[in-house]
């Protein structure tokens, strides 16, 4: 693979986002202003914001979910930055991952030396029903919707049915994606869901128990995850707590030319490596177990970082549906095809494990407001490097972290790698 | 030039005769289905019609409980869920369609690599493609 290389350093130097969730009666520009004055408020040593040059902003869809298209100079308007240059970055759930790759390229260029990356998405206004068929305009409409009634939790499962075939794995191991994410969740206040899956299973309980019907018999997670009732199917294999919820928010990053970044903030975040592809449609793929343009965007961005995936201490990656997470943590080189599943049975994915990936909680449990995402990772790399992320720190002082964002079920897949210089 | 565009239409307006067809790169061999103008691997234009047997074996799928207006309209939901799969041709190209005649309320009855058949159904005024098992 050509080992590409960046013009000149960019680092991180502020990160902010709004929480994720449902909030009625917040536009989109509402929840752009929220994760800006917190991005601001991020900035240790001071900033004007005035010193923006340019902003890139992912998005997927606001044209579908709130009737409004041309978003990137309203944005700029509402945060005070008018005349400033916009962009609208989409590709899908990886619009704000791909926008961050655009406000790195724009500095490394040398043409701005300060840059405005964000991420926003306001899905709660439309029915669920409406939602599904929003997102289903991210895969190929004429040859995966129409004819095979395809919608994105029937795509991961599709490839979730691959995998569990090659590789004998059980829905359990899916299952104990969604209990480690939510427990990450649990401890993070950005995060739509607050609760472990074993707090709502006793809520459950009691609550079934206080209208007078039958006690479960759940013993455990797993118990409660297997039940139908408690747990229902989405899209064979995949079940409700499989699958990413419908979320609102905004995430917003502060890039800078490297030479700046001491004077913004003690602690920046370099750019290792950055890397992205593109692919066709699920069915074209050599691989249904895998993701071919993840694997070959973490390959570009380890070239570029000169690093492997033995240095990456902290990871944020693509977790739309439980088995992603499983194959994202092979695409990106930290367990061997097949053992990902393993791996997330073993604990060695958790916070304390040998690879932590989603300390924030994930898309799982944070949520997943589409074109924020990818943004809202980097804002958990930022505070997991910078030793400011609580009671959900990775142990272990870490200095390398990665973000991984998908869109659709694959067509693109951007990567990049950080570094607490 | 009399032969039909390499596109969707004309492959809509082939389903719609229940034929499968797809086209084939004349330099290099290459298989298209649904067919391309463009080969992706020589960047030819020089294409050609081919017909596709329709005998595939299942390459992945899932039961949906919750689709896309168009599978509610046809009258899919919870109650009534439809297999969406990944089939493999036998002359090598992948296509994703219904897989009707599969118990879908036993998906543990439903293999990959079990084979498989094309059909054409009729949903609203448009024939499309689906596959029962072979």
């Amino acid at each position: 693979m050509k080992r590409r290389r960046l013009g000149r350093g960019v680092a991180v130097v502020g990160a902010g986002m709004t929480r994720f969730g449902s909030f009625p009666g917040l536009s989109s520009r509402d929840l752009f202003v929220d994760a800006f004055q917190e991005m601001l408020a991020s900035v240790d040593n001071g900033f004007h914001p005035q010193d923006i040059e340019a902003l890139f902003i992912g998005n997927f869809s606001s044209d579908l979910f709130e009737k409004q298209g041309h978003t990137a100079p309203i944005y700029t308007d509402w945060a005070g930055l008018l005349p400033r240059p916009a962009v609208r970055v989409e590709d899908a759930c990886a619009s704000g991952g791909v926008a961050l790759r655009q406000g790195i390229q724009a500095i490394a260029s040398g043409m701005y030396d300060v840059v405005l990356v964000g991420g926003v998405e306001k899905m709660t206004n439309l029915p669920t029903g409406k939602v599904t068929d929003a997102l289903s305009t991210a895969a190929d409409m004429a040859y995966e919707v129409a004819p095979a009634g395809f919608t994105f939790p029937g795509l991961y499962a599709a490839m979730a049915t691959a995998y569990m075939h090659q590789y004998s794995a059980t829905p359990e191991t899916l299952m104990r994606v969604s209990i480690k994410n939510h427990e990450n969740g649990a401890l993070n206040p950005k995060a739509q869901f607050g609760a472990r899956i074993r707090d709502t299973m006793t809520a459950k309980k009691a609550s079934l128990v206080k209208k007078g019907l039958p006690e479960p018999a759940w013993q455990d997670e797993l118990d409660f995850l297997r039940d139908e009732r408690a747990n229902p199917t989405i899209a064979w294999p995949l079940r409700l707590f499989d699958c990413s919820p419908v979320s609102d928010g905004a995430a917003l990053l502060l890039l800078v030319s490297e030479d700046l970044a001491r004077s913004i903030t003690d602690k920046p975040l370099r750019v290792l490596g950055t890397g992205q592809a593109s692919d066709g449609a699920l069915h074209n793929r050599a691989s249904l177990h895998s993701i071919p343009a993840a694997r070959l965007a973490a390959q570009e961005a380890y070239a570029m970082a000169g690093i492997g995936p033995a240095q990456v201490r902290v990871a944020e990656v693509h977790d739309c549906f439980t088995i992603a997470e499983i194959m994202a943590s092979e695409d990106l080189g930290f367990f061997q095809p097949g053992d990902g599943g393993l791996a997330a049975d073993e604990g060695l994915t958790a916070r304390n494990g040998l690879h932590p990936i989603n300390t924030s909680g994930g898309l799982k449990s944070k949520g997943h407001p589409v074109g924020a995402s990818g943004v809202g990772q980097v804002v958990e790399i930022w505070k997991q490097l910078r030793g400011e992320a609580g009671e959900r720190q990775a142990p272990g002082n870490p200095n390398i972290g990665l973000v991984h964002n998908v869109g659709g079920s694959g067509q693109t897949c951007a990567v990049t790698i950080f570094e607490r210089i | 030039m009399n032969q039909p565009l390499f596109n969707h239409a004309s492959y809509n307006d082939y389903l719609s005769q229940r034929r499968l067809m797809g086209s084939r790169c004349v330099k290099d061999g290459a298989l298209y289905l649904p067919p391309r103008a463009l080969c992706a691997q020589d960047f030819s234009s020089e294409m050609e019609w081919v017909e596709f047997r329709g005998r595939g074996r299942l390459a992945a799928f899932s039961i949906i409980y919750i689709g896309p207006d168009h599978m509610i309209e046809a009258g899919y939901g919870r109650e009534t869920p439809y297999c969406a799969a990944i089939i493999e041709l036998e002359e090598g190209p992948k296509i994703s369609a219904q897989l009707l005649d599969v118990d879908v309320f036993r998906p543990e009855t439903i293999h990959i690599g079990m084979s498989v058949q094309a059909i054409y159904i009729q949903r609203s005024q448009e024939t499309v493609l689906a596959f029962r098992p072979a």
